[in-house]
């Protein structure tokens, strides 16, 4: 019988089947950020095992709120900076080199095609788009895969989503997550890896796969995970240029983690995105969506660009080339946030921070900021935002605010009118 | 600990998210027992009174995905923080669930009957329920009445809970 990604990715690194209920795997990476892992590292210091199985396996970074903004949040920093130099991990990055965790760790080169990941943090399904198993763990779990470098997770049923068709100019990655949500609901996948297939994602770039897996977990799936590829290759070749003597080596290295011809899926949905047009999340769930069109017009007070979800070089290119030369609405406050310094740079050197700036946004350092509602933009209650995190939950980017969800290119034309509004990328 | 016992709050709404079980603003708590004055305070729900309304609670009921949303433990331990060690309801998110019984507390689905049934107990009376995991028995008592439920629970998630969590039985045995 044929296997999935997922399934060859859990034969590869089954540790034990206790009960054979349950599968402990082996992990090939831990990713800590300060919010979910200095209460980790303090169970671990309070019964007496603050050991790490692998400081070479163990990334972190300060991300969430940063530079700290009270003396909690510098204690958090603190506890986790402490902790990485305590226990020698050398990639762990602190202010001036710090991004967004799922858009700083695979553009340091660390995942890899058949890589076990887990993180104390629900999008860590972001990094199945370079075809591995990463899933968002809660505390104890990290804790373990600090201590132990294995997690438990149930037998993997993979539901298979095929893009086919293609997309309209003006419609994106997020455009597709949105409608793959709005067709399966939040909880269409619960229990389940997703795995991304069909010639709209492969015609995708590893940021617009990176889109489309990070947010698998608002349909409830354990993981996102495209097929590994050329385009997999290529990203990756800065990093494995030494491990292969060229990129057919790699990818026929990395084509073990193809999914069989006969690999039995839990089910198998078929998605024609070819007269898709933008979206955007009403209410606070993120499978109400509708077309952009039907909610034109409605007004926001801010527009937010940034997070692990559409903060990377590709978003800002898109969203400068719908603001540049032209001005925010007077009603509207902008924020862009560059998702990691090495965006940030890039975004200096292409002239979009200029356009950003001359445009009236507000231009903020590498961090997750006011994706949830910790800094950086919180939202007054009674306020609405534009914003294209991942997440419309009641009160997210602050108490009593509204968050409507939408691709860069939306949430760049929402600024220059202050309402929802589809950008001229797209035609009508 | 195997059983588990105390008064019910039924919260009636499905995708209830983490967001409303701790919001993000409370992240910056490293104190697993600072959550507890927190719990579901931005729930809005009609009647449901995070104040008064937690007191005394030992057991939540609910419907479907409870739980989804972030990873964030911290959910769990405001729930452990107000005396709560146990959550019914038709589905869970997986990190929720997982959660649980990592902290060595207990999320079990019952089907949408037993849950209606419990609901509409609950609609004129005080609900009483405990939970013996050996057993895989609910035994809740409304009105005098008291009736019996099994559920399903896997072995090992039996074997997180008797262990006191997941990182006790990992040290153990790996
Ligand atoms: S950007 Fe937002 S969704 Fe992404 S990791 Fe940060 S807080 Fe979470």
């Amino acid at each position: 019988m044929g296997k999935t990604i997922a399934e060859k990715i859990f034969e590869t690194h089954l540790v034990d089947q206790p009960f054979g209920e349950v599968n402990v795997l082996r992990l090939d990476r831990v990713f800590c950020h300060e919010i979910t892992t200095p209460t980790a590292i303090q169970d671990l210091v309070a019964r007496g095992k603050d050991r790490v199985f692998d400081p070479d396996k163990i990334k972190a970074v300060i991300d969430h709120v940063t530079p700290a903004k009270d003396s909690k949040t510098a204690l958090q920093g603190k506890i986790l900076r402490d902790w990485a130099h305590r226990h020698k991990i050398t990639d762990f990055f602190d202010i001036g080199r710090n991004g967004v965790c799922h858009a700083i760790f695979p553009e340091k080169g660390f995942v890899r095609p058949g890589f076990t990941i887990i993180m104390g943090d629900s999008h860590t399904c972001t990094h199945g788009a370079f075809g591995a198993f990463a899933a968002g763990v809660g505390t104890t779990d990290l804790e373990v895969g600090i201590l132990k470098g294995v997690c438990a997770f149930q037998k993997p049923d993979t539901l298979k989503i095929e893009i086919t068709g293609q997309l309209r100019p003006g419609v994106f990655a997020k455009d597709v997550i949105l409608e793959v949500i709005r067709q399966i609901s939040v909880n269409g996948a619960t229990n389940q890896v997703i795995e991304f297939a069909g010639p709209v994602v492969d015609a995708m770039t590893m940021e617009g796969r990176m889109t489309l897996s990070n947010m698998a977990v608002e349909a409830g799936a354990t993981s996102g995970i495209c097929r590994p590829d050329s385009v997999t290759v290529e990203y990756l070749w800065p990093f494995i240029k030494d491990e292969y003597p060229d990129r057919q080596a790699a990818l026929e290295d990395f084509s073990r983690f193809m999914p069989d011809a006969d690999a039995v899926y839990a089910d198998h949905t078929i998605i024609d995105v070819s007269d898709l047009p933008p979206l955007v999340t009403f209410g606070y769930k993120p499978d109400n969506v509708k077309p952009v069109s039907n909610m034109a017009g409605t007004r926001v007070d801010q527009v937010y660009i940034g997070s692990c979800t559409n903060g990377r070089i590709e978003d800002l290119r898109v969203a400068a080339r719908v603001v540049a030369g032209k001005k925010i609405a007077d009603s509207v406050r902008a924020i862009v946030s560059p998702a990691t310094p090495d965006v940030f740079s890039r975004a200096l050197e292409e002239g979009l921070i200029k356009i950003f700036m001359d445009a009236g946004f507000c231009v903020t350092n590498p961090t997750c900021g006011a994706c949830l509602g910790m800094s950086n933009g919180v939202l007054a209650s009674g306020e609405v935002a534009a914003a294209t995190t991942n997440r419309n939950f009641n009160g997210r980017m602050g108490k009593g605010g509204m968050v409507h969800l939408m691709s860069p290119a939306t949430a760049a034309a929402t600024a220059l009118t202050g309402t929802i509004t589809n950008s001229h990328l797209f035609e009508q | 600990m195997t059983s588990f016992s105390g008064n019910t709050l039924c919260l009636d709404r499905s995708d209830i998210n983490t967001d409303e079980i701790i919001p993000a603003r409370y992240l910056t708590e490293i104190e697993k027992t600072v959550m507890g004055p927190h719990l579901m305070e931005d729930l809005e729900l009609e009647g449901f009174d995070p104040k008064q309304d937690l007191q005394g609670i030992g057991v939540l009921v609910t419907r479907e995905n409870f739980g989804c949303g972030s990873s964030r433990e911290h959910a769990p331990w405001a729930l452990e923080a107000n005396g709560i060690h146990v959550v019914i309801a038709e589905s869970f998110a997986r990190i929720f669930r997982q959660n649980m019984y990592n902290c060595g507390m207990l999320a079990i689905a019952l089907d949408s009957r037993d849950i209606d049934r419990i609901f509409k107990a609950a609609e004129k009376t005080a609900v009483h329920v405990s939970v013996e995991v050996n057993a895989s028995e609910i035994q809740v008592t409304a009105d005098q009445k008291t009736w019996t439920i099994s559920f399903a629970i896997s072995e090992f998630d039996k074997a997180l809970v008797k262990a006191g969590g997941w990182v006790e039985y990992a040290d153990k045995n790996y």
